[in-house]
């Protein structure tokens, strides 16, 4: 435990993703079988504990402390987990910390009328930090912000470059905590660790972002258009082992999407848009947005928010790998597997046809549905390759849409960017007041966030922590794919992919863009849309 | 005839806590005729006395901080020398916080008050040991008062600073750090981890950490960071003031691992609000065990507590049957914020 907990210590704490990746490697590199397996298992979110309810902790502390010392510290503190970590009374014990594979296996085993009695043997043999790790496990409390991703570079670091991320995925949804084998494949001492019917997850092919200079070389003859949807890439798997619904990051969302699930009554691997459709009409992301991130889903929810998939790909039929062939030939087979199988809640994307690429602006232009992003362009000879690869498909995203808006409030940034001032929240004018409506970080150049520091540094008002509150009078131009109607913000507006497109110091602050005009402009886009 | 109880010859002031009997004030908080000062943070020793009394260290290191406004006439006094003021014996003895920090002992007609001014229990390499002194009245700090403040072991946060140095060889670790004290026990402590490669200085550490080794603190290979090339702080570890991290300063710095050295950092909460990635818990305050330990040891019947959070502290002495009570001293703990 005492890896682990130093582990999940730093990692609270380091916002950079290379960093973590580096600490999660001399994790995996330094800690022994089986606790680095459950160690990983517990990043990845794979082991679900709710063995311990936080009345338990609130038991425990209050048969070893002080009731009014606990409720100062609690005050003072402000988690519970946390609290008891840090004041659990110091005992006499000769006993080690527990082992996280001792952990997890006493747990599984123990009878409820043991437990308070376990965990404060457990705390007693611990430090500060060790404590807070076993509280934040044993009551499921976790949330290290790691995605599974993150985790198999980190242990494909391990392999020394014998093995990829990528071929991590492919195995990985067939394996189960410790995933000795996986280590030993990793490093070397053991073979591939074979799904064989396992659901398991492929690593997408992804688009790289159409340039103006990629236009010369393209060949409007060898091309697919298809329209990009603004919901979330997944990919839909069904072997004789099971169906799973996986978001592109490869992590499983099954289970808030049980009507897909049950709607995928075939074998195959299939890439697509997941979306929020009414009577074939896309929804905006926000709504799709309603259904993310949840553990289970109500029949309040199935209703009114109904899930669909936009077909795009297929991967596999029944076993048949088909991602060496070329893009055409998946797509006659999609369509062929689409006629024959008739999915409910799924349809195939579109397939635009054009004769030139000025025909493809021109509708790309006229695309003004709030749940387009775009086009995608694919070559019509392109294999499904996992990754990026260049010169096979592109995005290319509808022009974005553009506020004047005044810089508000300003924040550090982290790592590299720790002595910057690089976060900006920006905001739109409502009568004579300005309401903030997004945040942006990135659109820049090195010159201009070099500009912008200074000039949050000269016209600094207040001070909170990290924050600044400026001046009113700066104002940026910013650019955003998309805005949505939003119940959280206090603007009523969510922005989608904002970012600082050019610094208007030409700009007086009162003559920046009002809340209104941005709302008009939502209502515009949902009305097409709806 | 009884001892005169201490609350009777030792009194708040608006200028801060004042002996009666030898009319003079300990860590006054604004100029005064006769100060005695526990030691050199800025709460504590202020400029513009006509007298201070204080260790030879704690003048050493006014003097450096702020030169003329040190005091008109300076006085030290060693360790254990007792020196008649009025009508009360007073001497110093270590308070263990930071260089030349001393606890305040005062006699007068057989009753005996203790000023504890900041502490420590922890071994320090740059300063003398806190010595207990049993006594009637006991005047301590609170800064650390709540039982989640449990300092762990300074050697291993150290060797937490070092495997992260070790991880990201090719980045600087930004170390925020109070100059005075806290910095110095940082050097110390790295030196006797067996790190002798340079150690690179915020110039506003560079003055004290020179103070410290004229004062006979052997700092090793010390250099001022704004001198170092590029490649140097690759891998090096930068000792400054916590604010450092967000400065332009800190731009010389490679892709900066921030760490902070405090107590405070002990909460998470805290160490997030500092933008902090690498919290490092090493305080040159009592922690909580500390702090009840010692009211036990000097065992004085009454404690006067200060700066920090009082009410838990003197809940906690009643159950040993010491009586405690708040001393609102406005002012102290301002430094400490950062330092502690």
């Amino acid at each position: 435990m005492i890896a682990f907990a130093a582990l999940l210590e730093r990692l609270a704490f380091t916002p950079g993703r290379n960093a973590k990746i580096a600490l999660l490697r001399r994790y995996f590199a330094t800690t022994p079988d089986p606790d680095r397996g459950i160690g990983l298992a517990a990043l990845t979110g794979e082991l679900a504990f709710a063995t311990a309810k936080p009345a338990l902790i609130r038991e425990l502390a209050a048969a070893r402390t002080d009731p009014v010392l606990f409720g100062w510290s609690y005050d003072y503190v402000g988690d519970l987990a946390e609290t008891v970590a840090l004041m659990w009374p110091a005992a006499a014990t000769s006993a080690a910390p527990p082992r996280l594979a001792e952990v997890v296996a006493t747990l599984g085993g123990a009878a409820r009328g043991d437990l308070p009695g376990i965990v404060a043997g457990w705390l007693d043999a611990s430090d500060a930090p060790v404590r807070l790790a076993l509280l934040k496990l044993i009551t499921g409390g976790l949330r290290v912000g790691i995605s599974a991703r993150l985790a198999k570079v980190a242990l494909a670091g391990l392999a020394a470059g014998r093995i990829e991320a990528d071929a991590i995925e492919e195995v990985w949804h067939g394996l189960a905590p410790p995933y000795e084998a996986l280590f030993a494949w990793i490093e070397g001492r053991g073979p591939r660790p074979d799904p064989e019917d396992a659901p398991v997850f492929r690593p997408p092919m992804l688009a790289h972002p159409l340039e103006p200079e990629d236009f010369a070389t393209l060949d409007p003859a060898l091309l697919h258009a298809e329209w990009k949807w603004d919901g979330i890439r997944v990919q839909l798997v069904a072997t004789a082992g099971g169906r799973r619904l996986y978001s592109r990051g490869a992590d499983d969302i099954s289970a808030a999407f049980p009507e897909i699930i049950e709607a995928m009554a075939f074998r195959g691997v299939l890439d697509g848009e997941l979306l929020v459709m009414r009577d074939g009409a896309v929804a905006p992301f926000a709504d799709l947005q309603q259904r993310l991130n949840r553990k289970t889903v109500s029949a309040r929810m199935l209703r009114d928010f109904p899930a669909g998939v936009r077909l795009y790909d297929l991967l596999f039929d029944g076993a048949e790998d088909l991602r060496p062939q070329p893009f055409a030939a998946r797509r006659a087979r999609l369509e062929a597997w689409y006629a024959r199988v008739c999915p409910p809640r799924m349809d195939l994307s579109e397939i635009i046809d054009f004769a030139s690429l000025d025909e493809l602006a021109a509708l790309r232009a006229g695309a003004r549905a709030a749940s387009i992003e775009g086009l995608m362009l694919k070559r019509r000879d392109a294999p499904y390759v996992p990754g990026r690869p260049r010169g096979l498909w592109w995005k290319w995203k509808r022009a974005p849409l553009t506020i004047d808006a005044v810089l508000m409030y300003a924040q550090r940034g982290h790592g590299k960017r720790s002595s910057f001032y690089s976060d900006y929240t920006f905001g739109l004018w409502r009568d004579d007041v300005l309401v903030p409506v997004g945040k942006a970080y990135s659109g820049f150049t090195d010159a201009e966030l070099v500009w912008l520091d200074r000039w949050v540094r000269n016209h600094t008002t207040a001070r909170f922590g990290p924050v600044r509150e400026v001046e009113k009078s700066l104002v940026l131009e910013v650019a955003f794919d998309a805005a949505q109607l939003s119940a959280r913000h206090k603007s009523g507006v969510a922005l989608r992919f904002p970012r600082i497109a050019r610094l208007r110091t030409d700009k007086p602050a009162a003559e920046a863009d009002r809340l209104e005009s941005l709302l008009r402009l939502v209502g515009r886009v949902s009305a097409v849309a709806g | 005839m009884t001892p005169p109880h201490p609350r009777t010859w030792l009194k708040v002031t608006p200028a801060g806590l004042w002996c009666e009997p030898g009319d003079f004030h300990i860590d006054p908080l604004r100029p005064v005729a006769r100060a005695v000062v526990t030691h050199a943070h800025s709460d504590h020793a202020r400029p513009g006395h006509e007298a201070v009394l204080a260790s030879p260290a704690t003048l050493a290191l006014m003097r450096t901080r702020m030169g003329e406004g040190a005091g008109r006439t300076r006085q030290p006094l060693g360790w254990g020398e007792r020196l008649r003021l009025g009508a009360v014996d007073v001497w110093l003895e270590p308070a263990g916080h930071v260089l030349g920090a001393a606890q305040v002992a005062m006699e007068y007609a057989g009753s005996r008050a203790v000023v504890s001014g900041d502490y420590k229990r922890r071994a320090d390499p740059t300063c003398a040991g806190f010595v207990p002194i049993p006594c009637d009245v006991f005047v301590t700090e609170a800064t650390f008062a709540l039982p989640v403040f449990r300092h762990p072991p300074a050697d291993a946060e150290i060797a937490r600073l070092l495997a992260s140095v070790l991880l990201f060889p090719e980045r600087t670790h930004l170390v925020g750090c109070y100059s005075l004290g806290k910095c110095q026990r940082l050097i110390a402590l790295l030196r006797a981890a067996g790190w002798d490669r340079p150690i690179w200085l915020h110039g506003a550490h560079v003055a004290l950490c020179a103070a410290y080794e004229a004062l006979g603190v052997p700092l090793g290979d010390l250099r001022p960071a704004t001198a170092a090339a590029k490649a140097d702080l690759a891998g090096a570890i930068v000792l400054a003031p916590p604010a450092a991290a967000g400065e332009r300063w800190a731009r010389r710095l490679a892709d900066p691992v921030v760490c902070a050295a405090s107590g405070w950092m002990r909460v998470r909460g805290r160490a997030r609000q500092g933008g902090v990635e690498l919290p490092l818990v090493i305080s040159d305050h009592a922690d909580w065990d500390e702090l009840v330990a010692t009211l036990r040891e000097v065992a004085a019947p009454e404690v006067w507590v200060t700066h920090g959070r009082e009410e838990a502290l003197i809940h906690e002495a009643a159950k040993y049957g010491i009586a405690g009570h708040a001393l609102r001293l406005l002012g102290y703990g301002e430094e400490d914020e950062a330092a502690a």
